[in-house]
């Protein structure tokens, strides 16, 4: 096997490594962390159903996004949808084997990278020419969008121009990755560049603002149902000094009397 | 911040300015010192070690709540906020766009908390908490007026509020407390409301009230104070009994509940609606202060609570009341803090119950008349104060919020008009001064940030005549009356929507009433115990002046 097939499939393990352990672990911190007011946000539904419905039109329609800016909407759409469908469509190189009927009708989803391609660089083009977005910009927030373009464009170009991949190749070498029969990748530049960056993003999401993907359904004021007034919501921390009697009124107000029981500790706080 | 500065003209369209770096840069509100930090358990002056202090409690806040941990995680700058906050669009300066201001707390997290900002923090824009950081802090932090626009339009729901309210807490935690709203949180847990008024002086000026309305329409409507066994405790913002034009909309809670004919009271002890620790961001605190309101109930022993015209206490309330102190329903069977008190309530009302709820509540019923006539002068706005608006609910259906106080003031005037639909409802703009701003040495933030409202009035007093702005807000009302000369408006445009109640209602009930009769015989004790008192210390400065 060549030297580079072993570079990129140890780094494939690596990135993937990092992307399970590292979401896992955030996504476990965020689960854990508890959520002691009631704070959604208007119109906020008065039901669990009306949160999934809620929750739904704002991960697959980005509707609080449409309310606030069309053309960000766009163009943040665009590249979301785009990446979706190519991802879809990506699962034919993992599949070991012939492919399911269902991948087959895929092949059509190619064309979602135009739109893919293109919302970044409205995104882009956006984050340059609008002061204020250029205002809030890290250099991470233009390296990660680059990243992604020359994701798109190397993929595009792999696809739509003369400078195909051996596609065999491709399928054997990624589905060999995931039933650890490992094999030669393919070694033109541009699709060695495609899958590197492939892998950098994988190990990166953990680590920067791709968590909005995770920190969406964990939203308190997106995810959570209207009902304050109906259902006592308290977290752990808040019950256990509750229970402490921790918060009292006996100190600040002296000789007033305290709330539950007279022999409470006089703490601080 | 210059003291003088300019108030431009009112735009005819609402732009989006261009950012002006620093144009907003100062020293922020007045510091509270150790006479008001004390209290609230927060050190009186900056601590030796605050850069380590701050950051430890920026740990414990963000492992508290899920909100700041995500928030400050899942921001993808992708500027949807920008535009959105009433104090950038007055102003330009880029530090009031909702993602800069959460920046200057995010920038201290990734530095301190994230892989990136440990190892690349120019690369991810990680900072560190210096001076300069802290100076930023301060002052624009006590530019937010936790209206939460920004997290309507924020496709991750992130809410600039939940920040605000962390880092003034880190502040507070290293001495570092806003005057302001920490002075008015210790007169409020110690005496009971914001004004620090203690209850003879309560009394009197009810007792005064009453007179002036009985003159003034011939009908004895009563304001009772801890009158124990009442059905309703009526929790309404301490301005409600001084302030112009606050005062009008409370005779007109007064003539409701006449009219209704129910008993109600408040209470001496917790005769405060606002509850500024939610500004602070202190869970404590705010619980503190909301404490009173339980026991207050639980003494009394009265059957419904309910909230005058107050944002921000109506958040609290319907909101974080049922969490703080039990005021609410649907507790857990084991869970005995909460059940003492809401087997007490009545569960056919909604507890706590805000006071236009209540009021749309009769007109439902037709159990209250108006005249509406009596408003024909008026052509009716109303401006959605932003806690009730994205914070609450009212009535219980979808969107009561918006709809029941509009109904409430349809029903009693016959000229109403809303203003451009993206500044009201839940996309209203603030008024300029919530959250703790409304202080005198914020002033300039707090007229450039009222602008956009002030955009939207102008466009519909130049189309429909509008004359009448309303608000079920002490905090607006008391902000609108200041701010609206500036803006070439009549600063008597701003009303309670009890105030409108209270022009048109007719007050037809016979006067021989149960509650009147109670209210009448507690009063005469009361004066009957003082009048002993008094008496008894007269007596006793007498003997003294003898021994003498």
């Amino acid at each position: 096997m060549y030297p580079v097939s072993i570079i990129f499939i140890t780094l494939f393990y690596i990135s993937l490594l990092i992307f399970l352990v590292g979401m896992t672990r955030k996504i476990v911190q965020y689960w854990q962390t508890p959520v002691p007011l009631k704070i959604p946000t208007a119109p906020a539904p008065l039901t669990r159903s009306g949160v999934v419905l809620r929750m739904l039109r704002e991960v697959i329609l980005f509707e609080s996004l449409f309310k606030a800016s069309k053309w960000t909407w766009l163009f943040g759409w665009l590249f979301h949808i785009g990446l979706a469908l190519v991802l879809v469509r990506h699962l034919r190189y993992f599949w070991p084997g012939d492919l399911p009927e269902i991948l087959l009708l895929t092949q059509p989803f190619k064309y979602a990278a135009f739109a893919f391609v293109i919302g970044l660089l409205g995104l882009l083009g956006r984050r340059i020419f609008v002061d204020r977005i250029r205002y809030i910009s890290a250099p991470s927030d233009y390296l990660m969008l680059i990243i992604l373009l020359i994701i798109g464009v190397s993929g595009v170009v792999m696809t739509f121009t003369d400078n195909h991949t051996d596609i065999i190749m491709v399928k054997e070498f990624a589905s060999g990755l995931l039933i650890f029969d490992w094999v030669n990748l393919p070694t033109e530049v541009h699709f060695l560049v495609h899958i590197f960056l492939a892998f950098l993003i994988l190990a990166i999401f953990p680590i920067s603002k791709l968590l909005h993907v995770p920190g969406v359904f964990f939203s308190p004021t997106r995810n959570q149902v209207d009902d304050s007034r109906k259902k006592r919501h308290i977290s752990a921390w808040a019950l256990q000094q509750e229970q402490q009697n921790s918060v009292h009124l006996g100190e600040a107000i002296g000789t007033d009397g305290t709330l539950e029981t007279a022999a409470e500790p006089q703490t601080k706080g | 911040m210059a003291d003088d500065f300019v108030i431009e003209p009112l735009p005819t369209y609402l732009e989006i300015p261009a950012v002006k770096a620093d144009a907003m840069r100062g020293a922020g509100p007045f510091k509270s010192n150790a006479e008001f930090q004390n209290p609230l358990g927060f050190p009186g002056e900056k601590v030796d070690n605050w850069q380590q202090v701050a950051i430890d409690k920026m740990g414990e806040l963000k492992s508290k709540y899920r909100s700041v941990q995500v928030f400050l995680d899942a921001c993808v700058k992708c500027g949807a906020c920008t535009d959105k906050c009433h104090y950038f669009l007055g102003s330009s300066d880029p530090k009031n766009m909702p993602v800069a201001r959460q920046d200057l707390f995010r920038s201290v997290y990734r530095r301190h908390f994230t892989f990136a900002g440990k190892y690349f923090p120019k690369l991810v824009g990680a900072k560190e908490l210096d001076d300069e950081m802290l100076d930023d802090w301060y002052n624009y932090f006590h530019q937010c007026s936790q209206c939460r626009r920004c997290s309507v339009f924020c496709p991750y729901g992130i809410d600039t509020a939940e920040i605000s309210m962390a880092a003034r807490e880190v502040m507070d935690s290293v001495g570092v407390g806003q005057k302001y709203c920490n002075q008015i949180l210790g007169k409020a847990i110690t005496i009971g409301n914001n004004l620090g008024l203690p209850e003879p002086a309560l009394r009197d000026t009810l007792l005064d009230l009453e007179e002036e309305i009985e003159e003034e329409t011939g009908v004895a409507v009563k304001y009772p104070l801890d009158v124990k066994g009442a059905e309703i405790l009526l929790i309404t913002p301490s301005a409600d009994f001084f302030a112009e034009p606050h005062i009008d909309g409370f005779i007109g809670y007064g003539k409701v509940f006449h009219q209704d004919g129910v008993s109600w009271t408040m209470s001496s002890y917790a005769s405060e609606g606002a509850n500024f620790g939610m500004f602070i961001g202190s869970y404590d605190v705010m619980r503190k202060a909301a404490l009173r309101i339980r026991k207050a109930a639980l003494d009394l022993e009265v059957s419904r609570v309910m909230v005058g015209e107050c944002g921000h206490a109506w958040r609290v309330a319907y909101s974080f009341w049922n969490t703080l102190t039990g005021v609410g329903a649907g507790a857990v069977a084991n869970d005995e803090f909460a059940l003492k008190l809401q087997n007490q309530l009545d569960s056919r009302y909604p507890q706590p119950q805000h006071i236009i709820e209540y009021t749309h509540n009769l007109i439902q019923q037709g159990r209250i008349q108006f005249d509406k006539s009596a408003n024909d002068e008026r052509v009716v706005t109303f401006h959605d104060s932003c806690n009730v608006a994205r914070a609450s609910n009212m009535g219980g259906i979808p969107n009561g919020q918006f709809i029941l106080p509009r109904e409430v003031i349809k029903a009693v005037c016959n000229n109403y008009v809303d203003m451009q639909r993206e500044s009201i409802m839940e996309s209203t703009f603030c008024c300029g001064g919530g959250g703790g701003l409304l202080t005198d040495d914020l002033m300039e933030v707090r007229i450039k940030g009222a602008m956009p409202r002030m955009q939207a009035l102008k466009a519909v007093e130049k189309s429909d005549a509008v004359n009448t702005l309303v608000a079920i807000c002490a905090i607006c009302k008391s902000q609108f009356s200041k701010v609206l000369p500036k803006f070439d408006f009549d600063p008597y445009m701003i009303v309670s929507a009890h105030q409108l109640v209270s022009e048109a209602i007719i007050m037809d009930k016979p006067q021989t009433d149960e509650t009147e009769i109670k209210t009448e015989i507690e009063t005469e004790i009361k004066t009957e115990i003082e009048t002993e008192i008094e008496t008894e210390i007269n007596d006793k400065t007498d003997e003294t002046v003898k021994i003498d």
